[in-house]
């Protein structure tokens, strides 16, 4: 029976019919939903690791033992895992492992848009790309016969729209598949004298999988009765093509992205008048057929940024396409915001009415960016506001001025070691851990720092107090941002005093179900003066209604910090 | 096989997800080829969210693109705005009568267009607007306006009345099936 399957459910269903048991990764949109849907199966171990080279590393481990694994990260992710990455390509695999990347075109809920496939190509590992959810599980078990087959890891690519698209899928079941351990020095020890004799494997490997790559049935190739275009794809472009197209030019579609497959590409350059490759973000197909000495055209019609659609390939190709309204002009725009009752949004406007510069980091808290708070002054990448903050600090001197600020879960990932870089190398650093108890952006996974694992159930609650005094700050300090008298007090004496301080701002995030709103606030309108002091702080329950403060019921969880804002009492709190 | 494309429009958190995944069902179950392209990640947190329901004998892309929709379903008055130029020539304008202000509007840098629905129509497309919030509340929860609106899609669709209440019960949590039916029943009369 046919199930409507999201992308990512579709390729842990896969993960499971191969018979993958172990499953690490760091959550990332839009690649998340795989392992969480994974440690539904409860034949899968699944786990949520600090970060994503820890995740692919523990995947490298049970492949050593001899069981299928997989590790899954969005694109960004790929970079923290490189490390393991391109040594795994020398050492290959015992039981398969498949690692999974998810690429955002167009930025939906990244900070860049790069192409994973560089990544294949650099580390010299095969790389699979689905364009709907059926072909995403079935890739995903074809990922893992290749990986033991040819003794490589695989990469599998997804993107936002396969990943977060639901369309049909038909399960089978699981097969078990499990190898035996045997020690083997040579292959797995990646000192220089084994390395040397392992590159030389992975060159005759790139080769081998080139041969396969070209009769593989994942590369298929459609001839249409009119043979004047020819159409050269993968992924998600190959799904916005066949809408323009129909049958109506020939199609080569490409289920592998990584070798490229030279005898399929040429013959089929052969039979057409005209070739374009169709993908998205970097030429990279193109480039390839170009090097073959193929006439072939791309990017010269398409942009290198931002996804497709259906209407970008029939502009491309000067195709008819449907008539349509004007968009509307005058229609303000609705970029996210920090919820109602966020406990990041106090701390934030305490450091922009403290007018300090403040590095940020990559979570919810990234939105204390936005108006009216306009509260950070950098966003990087995970990690990145801790050992950015020590760089500040070492070149400007203005110690007393600056602040990074971090979440619990971005701090576990890879804010640690910039910690200890601020201890050991020695700025009066104040460094500020926003705890929500738990992963916001990426809808509520646990971490390290919560006392849970991925199942729910109980684990070893890492104390962030402990570990930052561990790494050598002896100032540590957790306060209630809800708290505005008390949060903004610590603020100040940290920023001001000779050593380096951490600041723990822990309230756990509002949308938590343990949390329990409190009723909404109350604005006596006799009282209100229009100052307009509780809009500072930029919530979306807070609006001027006549000229007066308002509170939308249904958003305000009474958490209370607007009618600390208020110096006409105007706001009322509990009852 | 008539194709049919869906365009679920609102404000991040508004359960704009929930409705997608009941048409999805509904329409699969009906023998439908299905496609549901959904958000998540950012503008989950109050931003303005869209979702693409597409059902026909094959579907390809998951996306809906300009002049391409059937029908708009929109949770605010301004997102419909927003997003009219998806509409087909023909098609249809569902919207819940709510204003919700976003956060340039709130600052005072914009202006919330008070005439939203008017310039729509002066488009000359197809507005039907129903307070889908009073209907929910009516049901039982502030929460069910999206089941509400699915209730007023329903008139326009030829499916029974008994697959969408089935569809209801295969996409949510047991404790609600009762209200949401109610909301659903409420928006479709």
């Amino acid at each position: 029976m046919k199930k409507l399957m999201l992308g990512n459910e579709a390729v842990a269903r896969g993960l499971y019919e191969a018979g993958c048991s172990v499953v690490s990764s760091y959550p990332g949109t839009p690649s998340t939903e795989i392992t969480e849907f994974s440690a539904k199966y409860d034949d899968i171990y699944c786990e949520w690791a600090p970060n994503e080279k820890v995740a692919c590393e523990v995947a490298f481990g049970a492949s050593l033992a001899g069981a299928r694994s997989a590790c899954c990260m969005k694109h960004v992710g790929l970079n923290v895992a490189a490390d393991p990455l391109f040594t795994m390509s020398y050492t290959g695999v015992n039981g398969g492992l498949v690692i999974v990347v998810a690429d955002d075109p167009s930025m939906h809920s990244s900070q860049n848009e790069q192409d994973s496939r560089h990544y294949a190509i650099a580390s010299k590992i095969p790389m699979l790309e689905p364009s709907d959810s059926m072909e995403a599980k079935e890739f995903a078990k074809l990922a893992f016969e290749l990986s033991e087959k040819f003794d490589t890891p695989v990469l599998l690519r997804m993107c936002t729209r396969i990943a977060h698209s639901q369309s049909a899928v038909e399960v089978s079941d699981r097969v078990e598949c499990k190898k035996e351990y045997v020690k083997n020095p040579q292959k797995y020890i990646m000192a220089p004298a084994n390395a040397i004799k392992r590159h030389p494997f992975v060159e005759e490997r790139q080769k081998s999988i080139a041969e396969y790559a070209d009769t593989a049935s994942i590369n298929s190739v459609f001839y249409s009765e009119d043979k004047s275009l020819g159409i050269v794809t993968s992924g998600t472009s190959y799904a916005y093509v066949k809408e323009v197209f129909g049958d109506s030019v020939s199609v080569l579609k490409l289920g592998m992205v990584n070798p490229l497959p030279d005898n399929l590409i040429k013959e089929f350059a052969e039979k057409v008048d005209r070739l374009v490759v169709v993908e998205e973000l970097d030429p990279i197909i193109e480039n390839h057929i170009k090097a073959l000495g193929i006439k072939v055209e791309g990017k010269n019609l398409f942009s290198i940024c931002g996804e497709f659609s259906q209407k970008i390939i029939a502009d491309a190709f000067n195709m008819p396409y449907p008539e349509f309204a004007p968009a509307l002009s005058d229609i303000p725009v609705r970029p996210p915001v920090m919820c109602a009752g966020c406990p990041h949004r106090s701390l934030f406007y305490i450091l922009a009415k403290n007018k300090l510069t403040v590095l940020g980091d990559i979570g919810c808290y990234t939105l204390g960016s936005a108006a009216p708070l306009n509260a950070i002054d950098s966003v990087l990448c995970m990690g990145a506001s801790v050992s950015g903050v020590h760089g500040f600090n070492k070149a400007s001197g203005n110690e007393n001025k600056t602040v990074c600020v971090i979440g619990d879960s971005t701090f576990m990932h890879s804010g640690m070691t910039g910690l200890a870089n601020i201890a050991y190398n020695g700025t009066n650093s104040t460094v500020i851990i926003v705890d929500n108890s738990i992963t916001g952006m990426t809808g509520h996974q646990q971490n390290p720092t919560t006392g849970y694992n991925i199942k729910g159930d109980p684990a070893t609650k890492i104390d962030l107090e402990a570990l930052c005094h561990a790494l050598g700050i002896n100032r540590v300090r957790v306060v209630d941002p809800y708290n505005l008298k008390e949060t903004e007090a610590a603020v100040r004496e940290e920023i001001s005093v000779d050593e380096p301080s951490v600041i723990i701002s822990r309230r756990p995030c509002a949308l938590l179900k343990y949390v329990k709103a409190k009723p909404p606030v109350k604005i006596d309108t006799e009282k209100c003066k229009s100052c307009k002091a509780c809009m500072k702080i930029g919530c979306p329950a807070i609006s001027m209604k006549n000229n007066k403060a308002h509170i939308d019921n249904t958003l305000c969880v009474g958490c209370g910090v607007c009618t600390q804002l208020c110096a006409f009492n105007a706001i009322g709190g509990e009852e | 096989m008539k194709s049919l494309n869906i365009m679920i429009v609102g404000v991040g958190g508004q359960g704009s997800l929930l409705a997608s995944k009941l048409l999805g069902k509904l329409l699969i179950n009906e023998g439908y080829d299905v496609k549901v392209s959904e958000v998540h990640g950012m503008s989950q947190r109050g931003g303005s969210v869209v979702t693409y329901v597409k059902a026909g004998e094959k579907v390809y892309s998951p996306i809906i693109d300009k002049g391409e929709a059937d029908f708009i379903v929109s949770f605010e008055k301004l997102e419909a705005a927003r997003y009219a130029s998806f509409l087909k020539k023909d098609g249809k304008i569902i919207v819940n009568s709510q204003q919700i202000d976003p956060m340039p509007v709130i600052t005072g840098a914009a202006v919330y267009p008070e005439d939203a629905l008017q310039k729509i129509s002066d488009l000359g497309l197809c507005v039907d607007c129903i307070d889908a919030l009073s209907l929910a509340l009516e049901a039982g929860s502030s929460k069910a306006v999206n089941i509400a609106l699915m209730g007023r899609l329903s008139t326009y669709l030829e499916i029974s009345e008994d697959k969408w209440l089935s569809a209801i019960e295969e996409s949510v949590n047991p404790k609600f099936v009762e209200m949401n039916k109610k909301a659903f029943m409420l928006g479709k009369n």
